[in-house]
């Protein structure tokens, strides 16, 4: 891999790239039979959240993501991707639909964060985000989560709970972004590049914090260089690991998804 | 002269007259000229409705503010002497500290100055004791330290208190107090509201009760775990209750945010909490709904 020389701020730059490719880019090269589904069943479609149902070499999947926009139009669209409660909560159906159908779930996360907005804390932001970490926890059917460009915040974890997650390798995932983080800590948000040496946040970090399992190669340049080996190396890695949870009993995956939130954490006693 | 600025002078030179005529007039000027600061040993101001008062007279109303009710953030020393029975209280993983997972600049000379300061390791107080007679499991958040922010510590201690509920067929009562996640522990500390909310599912599996009490402020990352997750959710009045923080949301939307936006109040009348709860009053309700759900007092009571 040729990223370990990029710093976070140069990996950030790439990813926020308007070239870099996005789920909708994808969808056809990954999956087959694609078809999208809408709505939360309670208020709205959320268009920051995509979900469907497609097979991944001939076998039936749900797959949900965050949608980031490469123009204004898409953007204003998919608000660029930052979901209200509504598109948690249709996160939320279309997994549970999955379950139903015991479909493996795949989750795409490609988000600044959460939307910060009235309308979102009318409607319970926090209530949305909890209540998917409660349930998918406990999803009766295996899920697997890939970090696409950004993961910031609890907006990312909502559909980041998983029984493995993989990042793209020039990928970044944090607690908040380095804007937020600079903001929250030095009350200065312009410090962001500061806050991103600092942060910890690249798939290589994660993976040596114990949070991402697997770093998926990009192509020399990066992703949007070759979005055809992009996407065969993210299918490569979808068919073989959905294959391996699914032979797993309910038992063992649940336990096991358990087990892989349970132990983060440092402390002494 | 304006009126203002007179006053100022007046103080000025009152000021000065009281400092063993030490003529440092600049400073006492500073800081007393904005007549918002009050000296937080002595005063308290509501931060509502910015009624003064003596810290004394604040204290014996138990911090809840006489004039508009708003609960004040009680540390978590007082919350456990104002909810359990007496002497009934039994600590759980009293010494457990954090470590500093990603290398943050002076986390640990940070931690160990608060914990000098407060009394307390982190921002948690966890363990289990009886509400007139009824055996529960209890965790209550303290704002004193780091704003009570989520990281490896609040997590785990939250995480066993819940399981310890689990196996031992338990209901539990999480007093939050919260402003998000700890920055300075970086991913883990996002991942701790992973496996918070993992414990509440296997707790809710079993078949028990778990009641949360949102309490001054709850933010963040725990509004967005645990705290949202309760059977039954219980707020004290005007306390804060939200996940973006009142800025953040300010500054994307270019808008000042009206004044009851995020209270209590709010998230009852959009759905969000069962009830809003006095302190006076709390006690006797968590007993109530304890008894409700055929929990029995235990035997010597």
């Amino acid at each position: 891999m040729e990223s370990k020389s990029r710093t976070p701020w140069e990996k950030m730059e790439l990813i926020r790239n308007k070239n870099r490719p996005t789920i909708r880019d994808y969808i056809p090269l990954i999956f087959d039979n694609f078809i999208e589904l809408h709505g939360d069943r309670h208020y709205g479609d959320d268009g920051a959240i995509l979900g469907g149902i497609a097979t991944l070499n001939g076998i039936p999947v749900t797959v949900i993501a965050e949608v980031k926009g490469k123009n204004l139009i898409e953007n204003k669209q998919s608000n660029f991707a930052m979901p209200h409660p509504e598109g948690y909560r249709k996160a939320l159906r279309l997994a549970k639909q999955a379950e139903k159908f015991k479909r493996p779930v795949i989750f795409f996360i490609d988000t600044p964060g959460a939307f910060c907005g009235i309308g979102a804390e009318e409607r319970g932001q926090g209530e949305a985000i909890a209540k998917n970490l409660m349930e998918l926890m406990v999803l009766k059917t295996p899920i697997i989560s890939i970090v696409l460009g950004e993961g910031e915040s609890g907006g990312a974890l909502a559909i980041g709970i998983c029984d493995e997650l993989a990042m793209l390798e020039n990928a970044l995932y944090s607690v908040v972004s380095p804007r937020g983080f600079a903001s929250i800590l030095w009350k200065d948000a312009s410090k962001e590049k500061e806050a991103m040496q600092i942060m910890h946040i690249t798939a290589q970090d994660l993976k040596s914090l114990g949070v991402c399992e697997t770093i998926i190669p990009e192509p020399v340049g990066g992703a949007h260089m070759d979005l055809y080996k992009m996407s065969e190396n993210i299918k490569e890695y979808l068919v073989k690991k959905t294959d391996e949870k699914m032979k797993k009993t309910l038992d063992v995956l649940l336990n096991e998804r358990y087990t892989k939130f349970r132990k983060i954490g440092e402390f002494e006693e | 002269m304006a009126l203002e600025n007179l006053f100022k002078q007046v103080k000025t030179r009152f000021n000065s007259s009281i400092q063993d005529g030490n003529n440092s007039t600049e400073n006492s000027t500073a800081s007393n000229y904005n007549n918002s600061k009050v000296p937080d040993n002595l005063l308290y101001k509501c931060p509502r409705c910015q009624n003064v008062l003596f810290q004394e007279e604040f204290q014996a109303f138990n911090k809840v503010c006489p004039k508009c009710n708003y609960h004040g953030r009680l540390t978590a020393r007082e919350r456990l002497e104002l909810t359990l029975d007496a002497n009934s209280f039994t600590e759980f993983d009293a010494n457990m500290k954090s470590k500093n997972p990603i290398n943050f600049p002076k986390y640990e000379e940070k931690q160990e100055l608060l914990r000098q300061k407060t009394g307390l390791m982190d921002a948690i107080i966890t363990g289990e004791g009886t509400i007139k007679g009824i055996r529960t499991v209890i965790g209550v958040m303290d704002s004193h330290f780091m704003m009570a922010s989520m990281g490896s510590v609040v997590g785990e201690k939250v995480t066993r208190a819940i399981e310890y509920a689990t196996q031992n067929n338990l209901p539990i009562i999480l007093f939050t107090a919260s402003g998000g996640a700890r920055m300075q522990e970086g991913i883990v500390s996002l991942m701790q509201m992973a496996k918070t909310s993992g414990a509440v599912a296997k707790h809710g599996e079993s078949g028990n009760l778990y009641i949360t009490v949102l309490t001054d402020p709850t933010t963040g990352g725990v509004t967005a775990s645990f705290a949202s997750l309760g059977d039954i959710i219980i707020a004290e009045p005007k306390v804060l209750v939200g996940f973006a923080g009142r800025r953040v949301i300010e500054d994307t939307i270019k808008q000042h945010l009206p004044d009851e936006f995020q209270l209590a109040e709010f998230q009852l009348e959009k759905g969000f909490v069962d009830m809003i709860v006095e302190r006076k009053k709390m006690r006797s309700t968590l007993s109530k709904i304890l008894e409700l759900h055929n929990y029995k007092k235990v035997d010597n009571h």
